[in-house]
């Protein structure tokens, strides 16, 4: 453990110059940023940009070429295998396409962190998975069905009732409003709210939803992909609360918040 | 900059085809020497594992069904008509000396040490392997293999010790029953279709396979297992995006173990007949 790491509310999870390549390919170059205890940040970009591999490498499911991850003052990135186990038990991960186990039922999705852990007897878990199932207003029905059997959004509160099997302290959702309908993403916005009303956790949400950001986030971040940066440019173009993104002074920001893509078409020489 | 450079050496093709040679071959080379650390790193991360927890009832017994009762009847069927094919192709040849009642001996001979432990090897490779490459190939592109290494799971721990397991007790067990159905298969096609006396028949089998030669089968069984397990869950954990990836994963899956099976058979062949000569030097047998 690093001895110069400090832990307060203010930084409950710091990246520090953190660079991540695949081979010759840099997605992330000397990223910094801190997310106090309780904030909900929503880290928004195009796709493409790196804030999928950004969240994974919080938990080191990517490890980072360079720099460090703190959480709660502990170097992720250099910590042995244990005690990251122990560490990754504090999070839940929503997944894009909710990553339910195939093979298993609801019930056994959503107890899978608890019977991993031996945490609580069958009855408790039990009981708590029927919790979970109902706070993303889910019916009991569902437990015993396989995730083939159920619909986007359905699957997506899965995922995220399996990610609060644990009762995380950090929840970190990529893109959780993908692929659902307008009414179905807005539900998936309100358990977000729900959720962090509950219980006091902080969450970072990855999103290319501006509804969503503006909806759920105290703070947003932009990245923009690394690729097209030019020369020694942070590639954290943005970081403020969700009011101000409207007013950025950065013409890529504004683009992408209102979704205007003519200087985009330009650059790939798209004619009208 | 590349670009430049094919400029530069333009109307003199020969040194760059030269480089290109060189550097394609090298490509080859590193590509070789990663995968090939790759596997042996993945082994000993699963060893170790194996090793170090055992996994929990309610993960291995689906993997024994799957590796264990769902392939029994592909590889009782293989066994049988190994055992008959052998039959018909010898036949002609030991008749034409008289030596008809021979035939038991060389058809159980050869499914025992070779034919048995290989085919139901490849047939295995073919079924387990790349099921196996293509379930964790498909885990590997929806996220559920992130999604177990987020809720603390150790993905080594949980999907590949329960399969190397179930490979290494059951694709012996399965060859087993591969020379058992061909010693019956290759006995019903010679003494009731090609009418070669039964007594003759089971005399000469018993009088030159012995049990050092049943053994070694199954011996070699136990590494072609390791190999079907230890492959095709290595390329599936490093399958390629997209449904073409899987695809790559499971053919890669079941001619990397095809090969090594082969491979892995020679060579235990080679240190089998050593050991053999060794314990029996005058060559006979001791059971």
């Amino acid at each position: 453990m690093n001895n110069d790491a400090t832990s307060d509310d203010r930084s409950f999870i710091e990246l520090r110059n953190l660079c991540v390549s695949f081979g010759s390919q840099t997605v992330l170059r000397d990223i910094n940023l801190q997310v106090a205890k309780g904030e909900t940040i929503a880290i928004i970009g195009e796709s493409g940009c790196g804030k999928t591999v950004l969240m994974k490498t919080i938990i080191r499911l990517i490890l980072p070429s360079t720099g460090e991850v703190f959480f709660d003052g502990q170097n992720l990135a250099k910590t042995n295998e244990k005690e990251l186990t122990l560490q990754r038990m504090r999070f839940g991960f929503v997944f894009q396409a909710a990553a339910l186990f195939d093979s298993m039922t609801i019930f056994q999705n959503v107890a899978f962190p608890l019977t991993q852990h031996r945490l609580q007897d069958k009855s408790e878990i039990k009981d708590l998975v029927l919790k979970r199932i109902s706070q993303v207003g889910l019916p009991e029905s569902v437990l015993d069905k396989k995730p083939a059997e159920l619909s986007g959004g359905m699957r997506k509160r899965v995922g995220l009732a399996r990610a609060l099997a644990m009762e995380p302290e950090v929840i970190l959702y990529d893109e959780p409003t993908t692929g659902l309908d307008p009414i179905m993403s807005d539900v998936i916005n309100e358990l977000i709210l729900r959720t962090r009303a509950q219980q006091p956790v902080t969450s970072i949400v990855v999103t290319h939803d501006m509804r969503t950001a503006r909806k759920v986030a105290d703070r947003v971040v932009m990245l923009y992909p690394f690729s097209r940066l030019k020369g020694k440019e942070n590639q954290i173009i943005f970081d403020g609360p969700p009011r101000a993104i409207d007013n950025a002074k950065d013409h890529r920001v504004t683009e992408f918040v209102n979704g205007e893509a003519s200087s985009r078409l330009e650059e790939m020489a798209i004619a009208d | 900059m590349q670009a430049g450079a094919e400029q530069k050496t333009k109307g003199r093709t020969h040194p760059l085809g030269v480089m290109r040679w060189f550097a394609d071959s090298g490509a080859v080379v590193i590509d070789w020497v990663t995968a090939v650390g790759g596997v042996s790193f993945f082994t000993i991360q699963t060893i170790s594992w194996l090793i170090s927890r055992l996994p929990r009832k309610e993960t291995l017994l689906p993997n024994f069904y799957q590796v264990g009762v769902r392939s029994l009847p592909v590889v009782a069927l293989t066994g049988t008509f190994i055992g008959m094919v052998l039959a018909v192709q010898s036949y002609a040849q030991f008749a034409h000396i008289g030596l008809q009642t021979r035939l038991g001996g060389v058809i159980n001979m050869s499914l025992v040490t070779e034919l048995g432990p290989v085919l139901a090897g490849t047939m295995l490779a073919g079924r387990v392997g790349s099921a196996m490459a293509a379930e964790l190939g498909t885990m590997r592109v929806t996220e559920q293999i992130d999604a177990l290494t987020s809720m603390g799971a150790n993905p080594i721990h949980y999907l590949v010790v329960p399969r190397l397991l179930a490979c290494l007790c059951l694709i012996p067990a399965l060859t087993v029953v591969a020379n058992f159905m061909g010693v019956i298969g290759g006995a019903f096609y010679s003494i009731f279709i090609l009418d070669i006396d039964a007594f003759y028949y089971w005399h000469n089998s018993r009088s030159i396979v012995g049990l050092y030669d049943l053994f070694s089968g199954i011996f070699k069984s136990l590494f072609f297992g390791f190999a079907i397990a230890i492959l095709g869950c290595y390329r599936g954990f490093h399958c390629d995006p997209g449904a073409e990836g899987v695809g790559r994963a499971a053919t890669a899956a079941f001619v990397h173990a095809f090969v090594a099976i082969i491979v892995l058979d020679l060579f235990l062949g080679i240190f089998l007949i050593g050991l053999h000569k060794l314990i029996w030097p005058a060559g006979s047998h001791i059971f």
